[in-house]
């Protein structure tokens, strides 16, 4: 019976149609090439900021009209005042301290909240408690970062600093620092709880064996053993703070200056373009085009750290199997 | 020789505060959430009225609306959305499953995770020269025009400011999120079933189209309205390319002006009067259940469509 | 038959001029009935050697099982039939491997047809997360375009020949993933036999399965050789003795001992693979 089914089986499955396999090459081709082309979209993107940012940033450095703009002084100056004065100056080391100083304060905020979530998320919590807090999680990244920016000027600066100390005016790094904490603080928590979860049982189980707690277990085996993973979590979300915009440009000020003082305010170089864009400064102007080269140092600062991270993913990623 | 020993109790109490300062550091991440909602619903609940979405930004706090950022906010994401999801779905097939393993494949990798770690600002600048002004090739004073200005079907090259700059700028900014998403979720159809339509004698793309593409495909939902809800709270590349702050019409077509609901919060924002903050609030309400929605979708497809690809 | 024309190997006994892997006795005209040769085929992953000048011809339309233990080479040498090995970007071959005169190795063989030719059932049951019918209609319709009662004939007949009809003909539409382990690598077969093949290759069939569907695996497969030439690659060796006609056995990539499988049972000729059917390791 199964042979006769066989045997049938295999006469009618000769009754179709062939494909052809002309056409069918032809189109697998076409297929594969579409695809390629697309994949190729993203480094044509990369090239491309490159490219622009690369090529204006020249331009500004090459302003006939302005003989003390060089890359030295850009890099070395201490003093960013570009709409300013008779004599405008653009040392970039004032945007990039009020980055750093903003960057610092999120990160301190951030960093050691994140983890210690992520260890509660991946070593105690119960598996409704992680579902749940992983959807607060989820809501807090999907929070548009201007709204975080309206809850710094509007609710952390008025009714958490101002009633610490009379020194924190309305715009100050501290609150831009706290929002943009509370914005990377989503990316810290559930990129720190995938390596962390990543860990394998076996060392958890090997750990308890020899009478340890669950203190020693999460401190002294899992995070150094998921560490890799931890930092490059630390790095994507400093590189995000880095690049954050909305908040600093409604939370920290618009005058660059150099300082350490959390409660002044400061400009970072996102804010700056915003402030540059957003007005009607002349597209030929140097202020304009200073912009150019301001984009293209946050571009750097954060392509490195990109970088760094993947480095130390693969580097220093631990294999088990 | 009991020195080196240390106590049970300290061991103990080490554990405890542990414990505590994780559960702690959880509970600010809850509170915070909180304590964002609350002082937000507060200060803008009294603003939301049908006339508030049905109005047109204005001058006086008590006609002001958010009508054209509304809307604006969805051409633009409809756009972001039509160019960004096929691009990532794409790519990701690429990579996964005709790239062989080699240099090329390996650098386009490293670049797609250094992109998305560009400032969304940055993404800006590109769109600006490249949408916006066509890297100069065109005179955007005189735009070259293609039909007639009133219509559906109204194109002129450079883009200029609009809302076909807008989506495709933000798609720009989602697209590696977009495929890296993607690309997760064709690494975990198990390869069995790629190895049994290959053994049947599937081409590589009748594999993709027949099996592992609706095999992925609700993980890759998932991920494109994560991706997208991004795209929605965007603001900062949009205000580059010169998304307007004011407008008082709706999009007609994919010329138009636009402005969207995060530049509306940011322009409210920053004014130092408190009606404004109020309008801003409310404004925010609106964006956040827009965006509570998209990750209630994102929730449900995830848990209702996500069937079992191996028993 | 004469000496392969390989470069000097040393002295084992797949240097012995290819066995012809016929039970008949009589052992007529080889090319007629060899569905199957290989001569000095050498295979890598790599810069590592998987299988060192193997020499074979199998025999059209009867069951031939490939045996050795782990890691000898007998699933490279299964994927390399149907070239599943192109998946893998490291793997080479050298020397020939052929189909009815077809040369498998051939950079330009088309292999979409070579796999309508030659359909193949996996360790572990990889049903479609689909349809019943969807599954066993997925072939036949990358291939040909039938008519809608010719496919369904098809797919009834498929699953008859599988064995699987009467436990699903009042299902077709449920999910394939819903059957039990056994009915699942049952409906692998029914997929495989759909597409009208030649040659059946199995690799460990049953090596996931239960023995009762096991049991039912292997009376399809004896029923089957009827139409289909078939290659079983198995740990079992009862189940090679129970099964199939011809045995090839292998160790460490090279081809120890083929023939009739009760000869090779039996009596073999070579001390390794009386110590490996015996028992003694593997």
């Amino acid at each position: 019976m199964t042979a006769l089914a066989a045997r049938s089986a295999a006469e009618i499955a000769n009754r179709g149609t062939p494909h052809s396999a002309l056409i069918r090459r032809w189109s697998e081709g076409s297929i594969k090439f579409a695809l390629l082309s697309m994949t190729l979209l993203s480094v044509v993107t990369t090239i491309a900021i490159v490219g622009v940012l690369a090529g204006e940033a020249w331009g500004f450095f090459s302003m006939a009209d302005q003989p003390d703009i060089s890359l030295w002084s850009f890099v070395t100056g201490l003093e960013w005042s570009p709409l300013l004065g008779a004599r405008p100056a653009f040392g970039v080391l004032p945007l990039v301290a009020g980055t750093l100083l903003v960057t610092a304060i999120a990160g301190c905020f951030a960093l050691p909240i994140g983890l210690l979530t992520a260890v509660y998320l991946s070593e105690y919590a119960s598996s409704r408690t992680r579902t749940i807090l992983k959807g607060v999680l989820e809501i807090l990244a999907g929070v548009p970062t201007v709204v975080y920016g309206f809850f710094a000027l509007t609710f952390i600066t008025p009714y958490l600093l101002q009633p610490l100390s009379s020194g924190f005016g309305t715009y100050n790094a501290m609150s831009a620092g706290i929002a943009v904490g509370i914005m990377i603080l989503p990316i810290v928590c559930s990129l720190s709880e995938d390596a962390l979860r990543a860990v394998p049982q076996s060392l958890r189980d090997g750990a308890y064996a020899l009478g340890s707690t669950k203190f020693d277990v999460s401190a002294k085996v899992v995070v150094p053993a998921g560490l890799s993973g931890v930092i490059a979590a630390f790095l994507l979300a400093l590189t995000r703070a880095i690049g954050e915009t909305m908040i600093v440009a409604l939370a920290a000020g618009g005058l660059a200056q150099l300082t350490a003082n959390p409660a002044e305010q400061v400009q970072t170089m996102t804010a700056y373009m915003v402030q540059i864009f957003l007005g009607d400064a002349p597209a030929a102007g140097v202020e304009y085009k200073s912009s150019y080269a301001v984009a293209f140092t946050l571009f750097l600062i954060t392509f490195v750290l990109t970088w760094s991270g993947a480095i130390i993913l693969k580097r220093y990623r631990e294999e088990y199997d | 020789m009991a020195a080196g020993v240390i106590s049970t109790s300290r061991r103990m109490l080490s554990n405890r505060v542990f414990l505590w300062s994780c559960l702690a550091a959880t509970m600010i991440a809850i509170l915070l959430l909180s304590v964002l909602m609350v002082s937000i619903a507060i200060e803008g609940w009294s603003s939301i009225s049908w006339r508030f979405l049905d109005s047109f930004a204005s001058r006086k706090p008590a006609q002001a609306g958010i009508k054209a950022p509304l809307l604006g906010s969805l051409w633009v994401c409809a756009i972001c959305g039509l160019a960004a999801i096929p691009m990532g779905i794409g790519t990701a097939i690429y990579l996964e499953e005709f790239a062989k393993r080699s240099r090329l494949k390996r650098f386009i990798q490293l670049n797609i995770s250094n992109l998305s770690g560009v400032p969304s600002i940055v993404y800006g600048i590109l769109a600006l020269a490249a949408f916006v002004r066509f890297f100069g090739l065109a005179c955007a004073d005189e735009p070259w025009t293609l039909g007639d200005p009133e219509s559906l079907f109204f194109i002129q090259f450079p883009f200029g400011p609009s809302v076909l700059a807008g989506g495709l700028t933000l798609a720009l900014v989602i697209l590696p999120i977009m495929i890296i998403a993607s690309q997760e979720a064709f690494r975990a159809v198990p390869p069995s079933l790629r190895q049994g339509a290959l053994a049947l004698g599937s081409t590589p793309w009748q594999v993709v189209r027949l099996v592992t593409l609706p095999a992925a495909m609700p993980t890759i939902m998932t991920g494109a309205i994560l991706a997208m809800s991004r795209a929605i709270g965007e603001a900062a590349p949009l205000l580059v390319i010169g998304g307007f702050l004011l407008v008082f019409q709706t999009p007609t077509n994919l010329m138009s002006d636009f402005t969207v609901l995060p530049l509306q919060i940011f322009n409210w924002a920053g004014r130092p009067q408190a009606d404004f903050h109020k309008l801003a609030a409310a404004a925010i309400i609106v964006q956040l259940v827009v965006l509570i929605s998209f990750n209630s979708v994102a929730i449900i497809i995830r848990q209702k469509l996500q069937r079992p690809l191996q028993s | 038959m004469t000496q392969p024309s390989t470069p000097v190997r040393d002295a084992d006994p797949a240097t012995a001029p290819p066995t012809n892997l016929t039970s008949d006795p009589r052992g007529s005209h080889p090319s007629e009935t060899t569905a199957i040769s290989m001569r000095s085929l050498n295979g890598w992953y790599g810069s590592n050697q998987v299988l060192h000048a193997l020499d074979l011809e199998i025999a059209a339309k009867q069951v031939c099982s490939f045996i050795g233990p782990s890691g000898c080479g007998k699933s490279t040498l299964l994927r390399w039939i149907n070239r599943m090995n192109d998946t893998i970007p490291s793997a080479r071959a050298s020397g020939t491997l052929s189909l009815h005169g077809i040369d498998l190795l051939d950079r330009t063989l088309d292999v979409v047809d070579l796999r309508r030719r030659v359909g193949m059932v996996f360790q572990k049951p990889n049903p479609f997360p689909k349809s019943i019918f969807d599954n066993v209609a997925f072939g036949p319709r990358l291939h040909r375009t039938y008519s809608p009662t010719d496919l369904e004939e098809l797919i009834e007949q498929s699953l008859r020949a599988s064995a699987l009809w009467n436990e699903v003909k009042d299902r077709l539409d449920s999910s394939a993933l819903g059957l039990s382990g056994g009915q699942q690598q049952r409906l692998c077969i029914a997929r495989a036999i759909a597409i009208g093949p030649e040659v059946l290759l199995m690799d460990e069939p049953c090596s996931a399965l239960d023995p009762r569907s096991t049991a039912s695996i292997e009376e399809l497969i004896r029923e089957l050789r009827a139409t289909y030439t078939i290659i079983i690659v198995t740990h079992n060796m009862q189940q090679a003795s129970r099964v199939s006609d011809t045995t090839a056995f292998f160790y460490e990539g090279r081809l120890i001992e083929s023939g009739a499988t009760d000869v090779l049972f039996t009596n073999p000729k070579n001390r390794q693979t009386e110590d490996y059917v015996t028992g003694r390791f593997g």
